[in-house]
């Protein structure tokens, strides 16, 4: 591991990735500040400059730079206009939003920025324990494993997206699935379900479905219904906090960074829910004199959630680097740009391109560092950025997703695909359909099928389900982790119908 | 019927056509020898499409019960938010799809960079102007000079391409 770690560190340092570090994080922390644009939309659209670069390294530095930065944007706007701009961070504005009404915005982006730190930080040093140990396991796995180990990831993602959600969940899914199947795949050489369309036999792009899964729909979101941010008044001054706060949160973020960590490994639940449950379970065990502060400007309340969502941010990579199955949309659209570049991620990338690996680590704490040091100080300028008018801000997101589309690929019909998903997508969001696993579906389609194959023909069949005991176990749990939730939610039903009305 | 139902309606239909295409006619191309494989090229979109089918007719059927809710926008009163402008700049961007080869990069993108701030009720011209021609300068030169992928400047027939 030591060995790993000078190699990482001498990857990650170099001058170049280390201005990739920098670039990353203040790009993610002034895109991710807007309302509306979230990780994933930022990451698709940097997508494009990361693959021209050439160097996987140094585009996952950058891409996880403007993960980490977005998470602290989508934090200060949260905090300074009560108008989140990512999901993860909205817990953060239960209580940094009252304390910039009372005069403590300084503050309060000091709490947010320190709790980030530590939760990043900590998540990257468990990153760094787990993820060897999980590789070696992983490397036992043969393709019949994995086959059933993406089935298991897939419907783990459509099992925690909550009540009612499930088939809706599980369809599109599906549907990514299907999607990835138009064009010409490895295994057969032969073009399946183009409908003769020239432009179709290479699939669908996975930028341009990126871009009109998450950018356009959100583009379009802030057209429909401009959110009425309100002006980020006031100075924001006296960044310190006292020896008091600083004790009283430190066994929260402690706390936190560890059980934010571990949901962030889970498939499908992610930066959000840990922010949410972090935020619940801090309340909850807090002394009955805090518990009251909490929704009014509480420290402890602010500092949770803040850490919760960077440890989870950093757990979700232990999937991906380990098995190569992204758990959350953004992982997946970073899996994407690793397989663009011709890195596969999954057990074999820490044998074979440890460079790559260890230097994803190491830019994490580096990336940390250059959120606390660099960020924080600059955050009064560039919370500016919130002023920018939204005619000029609009335009330019749309450009920039064409943009994305198009350098993809170089092909103007991508740019009317693009439109046409997009306003899909759309429809797709008004009836609140889940649009990440169709993202992720799409990207482990081709992984799936493969290694499905490649299974069936080493057992000349699907004897590969029974003969193989641990094959057959990650399928039981997979189908236990769809049916149990419906027959849960149902059983809880039949009985509240036995039971009267309290009152 | 609610939205989400039409939706799971419209998406049943599109994986009973997806459904067919793989048991009933993809087969039939198959080499002679490719059939004693275990797998075949349409084996994989067969299970998807079953499977599909059945999540689309779960919701289709409303057998997973679920509360409505309203997200951010209530499609039911689209009338209230700003449709106009949003389908004004979805047709700006098929526009800019068609116009970006034949009128060149940078015609076509201060073309739709004003455009779409004037849809947005920008009528500051200079302003306008001014931005998305300094915009659309800087990402051409690091789009093809840092980034090195050709984007055509100039109409074609300007620069005899």
């Amino acid at each position: 591991m030591l060995e790993g770690l000078l190699i990482g560190l001498q990857t990650a340092l170099s001058l170049q990735n280390l201005l990739m570090v920098i670039g990353g994080c203040l790009i993610g922390t002034f895109i991710g500040m807007l309302p509306g644009l979230g990780p994933m939309s930022i990451i698709a659209i940097m997508i494009p400059v990361a693959i021209s670069m050439g160097d996987p390294s140094a585009a996952l530095i950058l891409l996880a730079g403007v993960y980490y930065g977005a998470i602290f944007g989508g934090s200060t706007s949260s905090i300074l206009l009560n108008a989140p701009g990512v999901a993860g961070t909205v817990a953060s504005s239960f209580d940094g939003y009252p304390m910039a009404r009372q005069g403590k915005a300084g503050k309060a982006l000091t709490i947010a920025a320190i709790a980030s730190f530590a939760g990043g930080t900590i998540g990257a040093l468990l990153l760094m324990v787990f993820a060897p140990m999980l590789s070696s396991v992983a490397l036992l796995f043969h393709s019949a494993e994995y086959f059933a180990l993406m089935v298991v990831g897939l419907s783990a993602i459509a099992a925690f997206a909550g009540t009612g959600q499930v088939a809706k969940a599980m369809l599109m899914t599906l549907l990514g699935l299907i999607m990835a199947t138009v064009g010409e795949g490895a295994l057969f050489n032969q073009p399946r379900f183009t409908m003769g369309l020239m432009d179709l036999q290479s699939g669908f792009g996975f930028i341009t479905l990126a871009m009109a899964m998450f950018a356009l729909p959100e583009a379009l979101f802030l057209v429909l219904k401009p959110k009425d941010a309100g002006s980020a008044d006031g100075e924001i001054k006296d960044l310190r906090i006292t020896r008091q706060e600083a004790k009283s949160i430190a066994p929260v973020i402690g706390r936190q960074s560890i059980q934010g960590f571990f949901i962030g490994v889970l498939p499908g639940a992610g930066a959000t829910i840990a922010s949410f449950l972090g935020y619940a379970v801090e309340r909850n065990i807090a002394p009955k004199k805090e518990q009251e502060e909490f929704g009014k400007g509480s420290i402890k309340g602010l500092a949770a959630p803040e850490t919760a969502n960077n440890a989870a941010c950093t757990g979700s990579f232990v999937p991906l680097l380990t098995l190569g199955i992204p758990g959350s949309g953004t992982t997946a659209i970073l899996l994407g740009a690793l397989i663009a570049l011709n890195v596969t991620p999954g057990p074999r990338l820490m044998l074979d391109e440890p460079q790559v690996f260890w230097a994803v680590i190491m830019s994490m704490f580096i990336g940390n560092l250059v959120l606390l040091i660099l960020n924080l100080p600059l955050i009064p300028y560039i919370a500016k950025v919130l002023s920018v008018p939204r005619n000029y801000l609009i335009p330019f997101i749309l450009f920039f997703t064409l943009m994305g589309a198009y350098i993809g690929q170089n092909n103007a019909t991508e740019l009317l695909l693009l439109v046409g998903f997009g306003i899909f997508a759309t429809i797709l969001r008004f009836a609140d359909y889940p649009l990440a696993p169709l993202l992720i579906g799409f990207i482990l389609g081709g992984m799936l099928e493969d290694n499905f194959s490649r299974s069936m023909q080493l057992y000349d069949g699907v004897s590969f389900i029974w003969e193989r005991p641990m094959t057959l176990g990650l399928l039981v749990i997979a189908i236990l982790l769809v049916i149990l939730p419906s027959y849960r939610a149902r059983r809880a039903k039949m009985r509240a119908q036995g039971v009267a009305d309290g009152d | 019927m609610a939205l989400d139902r039409w939706i799971a309606l419209v998406l049943l239909g599109i994986c009973l056509i997806y459904g067919y295409a793989a048991w009933f006619t993809m087969d039939d191309a198959l080499a002679p020898f490719m059939r004693r494989n275990p797998i075949w090229p349409s084996t994989f979109p067969k299970v998807l499409s079953v499977l599909a089918i059945v999540a689309a007719l779960v919701i289709l059927l409303g057998i997973e019960k679920s509360e409505q809710k309203i997200g951010d926008i209530d499609y039911r009163r689209l009338g209230d938010y700003k449709i106009g402008q949003a389908l004004m700049l979805l047709g700006l961007m098929v526009a800019y799809a068609l116009l970006l080869r034949p009128a060149g990069f940078l015609f076509s993108t201060v073309g739709f960079l004003v455009g779409g701030s004037f849809i947005l009720g920008e009528r500051r011209w200079i302003m306008m102007l001014l931005v998305s021609g300094i915009a659309t300068g800087i990402v051409w030169y690091l789009v093809q000079v840092v980034l090195g992928i050709f984007l055509r400047p100039l109409p074609g027939f300007l620069v005899g391409g």
